[in-house]
């Protein structure tokens, strides 16, 4: 069966696990049914309890869905903790649902998968030693990978129904108050572990830092928790995000920097009170920074920043250039320091963010997304998940709910070393080109020719080399030459869920 | 041409491939590594290949470390490689690049 963005899908997966095909991009006016947890029903002052081995005894059952958070990013200590435990113990058929897999993850999650206490996994995404184990067949289910607002709503919506929620975080008092801003492993937001506390039937504190009680500000309540469970460490601060943020001095980083700005600055929605979204990577960070110089020249001002957020965007809300950041995760220790202190600073969840099936999320408030690519194909189809080489080695993050913006901008290099970027068909499909409006490169700009009125309002900039994305992909393979076509085998290793839960890919396992 | 010693050229940078040339018997054996090997193996041996019978070198080992180079790269590192393997560096052969 093939599905709207021309991916042929697998009809015997589609019928046996009732699968959707991808259709469109238009979300509608669907009515939805959400789900709730079960609760069991405490009163006593505290949960606090010493033995992890003892919670998990009395909380997980084989065949369950347990979910963790990825705040604590490099620097987790919760997941292998709970994890080691858990094959320890013995356990078997668990589905593993976590907000992301980090690379610290990678070595239990593969115990666990040939032990056979994994069976099924669902995430925003993998890389490293795991992307490579599943790429190479290592697990026989499909791997389903759903972007940061797909999660909040398959949550919501119960196609993910957490049993046992284990979430680290750097304090929490008795009862289960708890914030991911205050203690020695601090992160900032606790954007996409409240969710998972909000929806999970058991839900199990881990923290090293024990405060009185009632701990504010609350961003896991006492209401939603069963257990704290106090450990030693419970991450190593120096590895949650990097500390310092160096800005790049890439030459052609700058110059798609800076052309971003120009894209930005001569479209129709910079104006006051315009609002933003920038990722992480080096060429988004010198955005900020050219943007931030067009501020101040043209006195703009942005009503929010949405996101991901990095120091650099933290300065701007202390510069007054940007009024609120709504902040769904933390990149770097300037940002999660930042929340602590500016009230402006809202922690928002995943669901708030970017959940489709939302009485609005606020991504559909947003004007300007920036985002990344490891390929963009002349449909201006984005891959965020497969490497030239047919591996899993990414995300979606919040990349299919950030397309969501009235402008979405990708930056890329015309080619990374040998491989073109901007190629004729994507490996695999993770955004659909129809929420795709610009593409910026060091050679050129290219337009979605669905966006006339971009295409109209560019024109009349000099400094904006607008060409057709065809002629990119056409200089890129002038560069690099015709790649050999990648040898997949017949056998499903990974599905990619569009946000509102459609299929818009699959992985094949690779042949070597 | 007669191969006199091992020759070397390139480095380990991005971008760039280390070529090793040395004498060999069964015409010309390469040992590819590269991370775009299943994309582009087969064109960055023949690229090494024709430089070298363009030369004319038949028969040798090449080790090639490639680190995504361009054929340009390629065709510029094996002819460096060669020479030196040679000893012929005093009369550059830039026509073999053409």
């Amino acid at each position: 069966m093939e599905n709207k963005v021309k991916r042929n899908l697998p009809d015997d997966l589609i019928t046996k696990m009732n699968l959707k095909p991808f259709k469109s991009v238009v979300v509608g006016n669907p009515e939805v049914k959400r789900v709730a947890p079960k609760v069991q029903v405490t009163t006593g002052e505290s949960k606090v309890v010493d033995s992890l081995e003892e919670v998990i005894k009395k909380t997980l059952k084989d065949g369950m869905t347990i979910s963790f958070h990825h705040h604590f990013r490099n620097g987790d200590f919760a997941f292998n903790k709970v994890m080691d435990l858990i094959i320890k113990m013995g356990y078997q058929n668990l589905t593993l649902a976590p907000s992301s897999l980090t690379g610290v993850m990678n070595d239990t999650v593969i115990e666990a998968i040939k032990k056979g206490v994994i069976t099924n996994i669902t995430s925003s995404g993998m890389r490293g030693s795991l992307g490579d184990f599943v790429s190479h067949g290592g697990l026989k289910n499909p791997v389903i990978f759903r972007s940061h607002g797909n999660r909040a709503r398959s949550i919501e919506e119960g196609e993910i129904k957490i049993d046992v929620a284990f979430l680290g975080v750097p304090n929490s008092d008795p009862a289960g108050n708890a914030n991911g801003q205050e203690g020695d492993a601090v992160f900032g937001s606790l954007g996409y572990a409240l969710i998972d506390s909000q929806y999970a039937d058991k839900v199990v504190l881990l923290t090293d830092n024990i405060v009185d009680y009632p701990n504010t500000p609350a961003s896991i309540k006492q209401t939603q928790v069963d257990y704290v469970v106090k450990v030693d460490q419970i991450g190593d601060a120096d590895k949650i995000g990097s500390g310092a943020t160096r800005f790049t001095k890439d030459p052609k980083e700058l110059k798609i920097a800076q052309t971003v700005n120009q894209v930005i600055t001569n479209s129709p929605y910079y104006k006051q009170g315009f609002s933003f979204q920038t990722g992480s990577g080096g060429a988004a960070l010198a955005v900020t920074r050219y943007l931030r110089e067009s501020m101040l020249k043209d006195g703009i001002t942005a009503s929010f920043a949405l996101g991901g957020i990095t120091k650099p965007t933290t300065d701007l809300l202390e510069e007054g250039l940007v009024k609120k950041i709504m902040d769904v995760q933390d990149f770097d220790k300037g940002a999660a320091a930042s929340m602590a202190k500016n009230k402006n600073q809202q922690e928002i969840d995943a669901s708030w963010y970017a959940d489709p099936h939302n009485k609005g999320a606020v991504v559909n408030n947003l004007d300007v997304a920036i985002l990344s690519a490891l390929q963009i194909d002349t449909d201006f189809n984005v891959n965020v998940m497969t490497g030239s080489d047919g591996v899993i080695r990414g995300a979606i993050g919040g990349h299919q709910d950030a397309a969501a913006a009235k402008m979405t901008i990708i930056t890329a290099p015309l080619v990374r070393g040998r491989n073109a970027t901007v190629v004729p068909a994507v490996e695999t499909v993770v955004t659909p080109g129809d929420s795709i409006d610009v593409l910026v490169t060091e050679r050129g700009i290219a337009v979605n020719p669905r966006r006339k009125d971009l295409i109209d309002a560019f024109a009349k900039v000099p400094e904006l080399n607008v060409v057709d994305i065809k002629e990119l992909q056409e200089m890129a393979q002038k560069q690099v030459g015709i790649p050999k076509p990648l040898a997949y085998t017949e056998r499903t290793v990974a599905l990619i869920q569009y946000r509102d839960g459609t299929i818009i890919d699959t992985i094949k396992q690779v042949k070597d | 041409m007669e191969i006199k010693t091992v020759g070397v050229a390139g480095t380990l940078e991005s971008s760039d491939i280390q070529i090793m040339v040395s004498a060999g018997q069964n015409g010309i054996e390469i040992d590819l590594e590269s991370e775009v090997a299943k994309s582009y193996g087969d064109q960055i041996k023949k690229v090494i290949t024709d430089t070298l019978k363009k030369f004319g070198i038949e028969n040798a080992k090449v080790k090639a470390t490639d680190k995504g180079a361009l054929d340009c790269v390629i065709a510029a590192r094996t002819l460096a490689a060669a020479q030196r393997a040679t000893e012929t560096t005093d009369k550059p052969r830039l026509e073999v690049l053409q």
